[in-house]
């Protein structure tokens, strides 16, 4: 019904355009004057002033019809239970608006539940129509008034343009709104978190098992527990050695193959293999997950009881290794640009000293572009302390503190998958220990990318 | 007159399929500047770049006849390029000091080709470059701060400098003054004289006076060929060719 509503409203505008348009042709052909805008902005002018309030509107009851409904057909409930808890509404609403549909999950229905799902059906389609006859009126109305506003002075042609820039502005202040809401309730969980874990134990604690707290009730936390429950460091161990293992792979493979693209490849070749090296970032996470899993995992298990050591099924280093190769194109990739824009006049001057290639590459180029490199090194990382999948899949979930890589180990983004899997009480400071860890891994990430662009920009300003 | 350093015999230099040169010969002489003039795109620099094989560097560039060293031609196959270029320096239109040190600048060339075999060593062959360049009085308390926080005409100078570093017998200059201001420009042409009485210099210049001042013998190119060589004087005073004497007086280029 609500799309129907808004198809009518698109439609109303069309029309105004259509209208709005015919009025300024008209004008035109009548005055001698010079109309300010060309005719079709007189055409927009209706159609904005027909859609756009009209929705906002649409969207302003959409968000209160709810809570209305509620207010209206909860009234009797809360009159003989005002201490009705939020969980009891919800489910008492589900009950009514299932009812009210035929479905009917429970055997006896009260006649109090009756009463409601009456006033319920009777509250929605007054609402419906209600919500027709405001939005449709207010469409009406304002493309009358803009029609009547057309004159040949009118600057639609401005206004139009002031439209679009109110547009545009609405639409990045979403994004940023959105990264801002992020942060606050990441913020927010964690700051709930910290007060009842000290935030010294999060960051220095050895040991990590939320499920503890989980499997005993949560009404009688013995202070004790949560200490013990929530030490970090063997997350934060396990993320760094499996993007150690990571960088191990990525940076060689990735700095000589940005060295072999830029400096040895023919034009030609370093226009097609650079971005079939780029489609390796592009392979949805979940497959290196498995191909980690099954194939690399039993290859590192073999290799490593060969050469005599114990290892694990799921080990760090399968997760590390194929985390690497993802993250290849990461660094050869940039490499590969900053090598390239180092100006071709040091090269010149390089050869021109009687320097072979490699001689140049290791003691000119590779020296000149080292910020840009090191930039794509600190990018690869906070890509690869980030990464969730791989490691949820090849490395384990056990939040054991080693520095073995043939053990299992797990990472922040994995615990909080962990955490999260399954149904959850918001209040748990399991569940808001998820946040904790989601806001560390934040502003890990926060801070490496900043210094990655710092010394990339750094680098920039050098050569222009 | 010196003895024939240098000789070029039937240059034809393509890129791609675009010829550049057109069976150019020219012979240059052992201790002397020789002044390479001609209108922008006419190949002086695909001449000079010849001369130390730095064609070799672009892909599509091809290069035919031959260029000989004292008699040796450097295009056989028997030449190493490294070698080659170690004994024929070069210095470029832009100065092009590595993002290093005025001492690493200096540095490189003897340490990729081993020559100095001590720190102490090393730390001469630094300043005897830097003085020969006549840059070492203003650098000299600063020699390990980057090379590129010089003025224009000093870096121009630390490039000489670093070419001379690995003692070569020739020196390429592809227009090292047209980046320079009269004051900059007038110093490197001082060290030019005071150069080619170690070196073979071969200067390309769009300055006529700057020919004039500087070299004993003058090439003027054209469209890819070489029209006219003779010493500096005739070629100013009185050019063989109705091309060389409309360029130098002006009238086109
Ligand atoms: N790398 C290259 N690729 C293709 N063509 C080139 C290249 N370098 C030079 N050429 C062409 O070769 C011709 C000669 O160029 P060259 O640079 O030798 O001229 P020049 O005499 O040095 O000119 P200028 O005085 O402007 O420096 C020009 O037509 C130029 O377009
Ligand atoms: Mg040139």
């Amino acid at each position: 019904m609500g799309l129907f509503l808004i198809l009518l409203v698109l439609t109303i505008g069309a029309f105004g355009f259509l209208i709005g348009r015919l009025k300024a042709i008209k004008l035109r052909s009548a005055s001698q004057k010079k109309i300010t805008s060309l005719n079709h902005y007189y055409g927009y002018y209706i159609a904005i002033f027909a859609i756009v309030p009209s929705l906002l509107v649409f969207l302003a009851i959409t968000a209160f019809q709810g809570y209305i409904v509620e207010v209206y057909v909860l009234s009797d409930f809360i009159d003989l239970n005002p201490n009705l808890l939020a969980s009891d509404k919800n489910l008492l609403l589900a009950q009514i608006v299932n009812t009210s549909k035929g479905i009917e999950l429970f055997d006896e229905i009260s006649p109090l539940v009756t009463d409601a799902v009456d006033k319920y059906i009777y509250i929605e389609e007054l609402i419906d129509t209600l919500t027709y006859v405001i939005v449709l009126s207010v469409a009406g109305l304002l493309s009358l008034v803009a029609y009547v506003k057309i004159k040949s002075n009118l600057d639609s042609r401005k206004f139009v343009e002031s439209f679009l820039l109110i547009l545009f502005f609405t639409c990045s202040l979403v994004a940023i709104m959105t990264t801002v809401g992020i942060i606050f309730s990441l913020l927010f969980q964690t700051l709930k978190f910290f007060s009842q874990v000290p935030i010294t134990d999060f960051l220095f604690g050895l040991n990590w098992s939320p499920q503890r707290v989980f499997v005993r009730d949560s009404g009688d936390l013995d202070t004790r527990d949560l200490q013990n429950a929530f030490g970090a460091i063997p997350l934060f161990a396990g993320t760094f050695l499996i993007a150690f293992i990571a960088m191990c792979v990525a940076i060689p493979v990735g700095l000589m193959t940005a060295i072999y693209l830029a400096e040895y490849a023919s034009p030609n070749l370093r226009d097609w293999a650079k971005p079939i090296i780029e489609i390796l970032a592009g392979i949805p996470t979940v497959v290196y997950g498995f191909f980690a899993a099954l194939t690399v995992a039993p290859i590192v298990r073999d290799l490593g009881q060969n050469a005599g050591f114990t290892v694990s099924s799921e080990s760090a280093l399968a997760a590390g290794f194929v985390m690497g190769i993802m993250i290849i194109p990461f660094v050869s990739s940039l490499s590969d640009d900053v090598i390239n824009s180092v100006p071709q006049s040091l090269r010149e001057g390089s050869y021109a000293m009687g320097a072979t290639k490699s001689e140049t590459i290791r003691k000119v180029l590779l020296p000149a572009a080292l910020p840009g490199i090191i930039g794509s090194f600190l990018l690869a990382v906070s890509r690869a302390i980030g990464e969730t999948m791989i490691v949820v899949m090849a490395a384990g979930l056990a939040a054991k503190l080693t520095a073995n890589p043939f053990d299992a180990a797990t990472t922040i983004t994995t615990q909080i998958v962990v955490i999260l899997i399954g149904d959850q009480e918001f209040d748990s400071p399991k569940t808001q220990a998820a946040f904790a860890l989601g806001l560390t891994l934040f502003i890990v990430t926060l801070l490496l990318n900043f210094i990655a662009l710092q010394v990339v920009k750094k680098y920039t300003e050098r050569y222009d | 007159m010196n003895k024939i350093k240098i000789s070029a015999k039937n240059i034809d230099v393509f890129y791609g399929d675009k010829q550049a040169l057109f069976d150019v010969s020219m012979d240059m002489y052992e201790k002397e500047v020789t002044a390479l003039i001609g209108p922008s795109g006419c190949g002086k620099s695909t001449f000079l770049r010849c001369i130390n094989r730095m064609n070799d560097v672009i892909d599509i560039c091809s290069v035919k006849g031959n260029v000989s060293i004292d008699g040796h031609d450097i295009y056989d196959k028997s030449i190493r390029v490294e070698s080659l270029r170690e004994s024929v320096g070069m210095v470029f239109q832009k100065p092009n000091p590595f993002p290093k040190s005025i001492y690493e600048n200096i540095a490189y060339g003897p340490r990729i080709h081993g020559i100095a075999n001590s720190k102490t060593d090393l730390d001469e062959i630094v300043e005897t470059s830097l003085q020969k360049a006549a840059l070492f009085d203003e650098v000299k308390d600063r020699l390990h701060q980057p090379g590129t926080g010089l003025s224009g005409g000093q870096q121009q100078r630390l490039c000489i400098a670093r070419a001379i570093s690995v003692n070569p017998e020739i020196i390429l200059m592809d227009e090292p003054c047209s980046a320079l201001d009269p004051i900059a420009t007038a110093k490197i042409e001082d060290l030019m004289s005071e150069l080619k009485k170690e070196f073979t210099i071969i200067i390309v210049t769009h300055s006529m006076q700057q020919a004039a001042r500087v070299s004993k013998n003058t090439g003027f190119f054209h469209l890819g060929k070489l029209i006219e060589v003779d010493s500096t004087d005739t070629i100013f005073s009185n050019p063989g060719n109705q091309k060389t004497q409309d360029y130098i007086t002006g009238r086109f280029g």
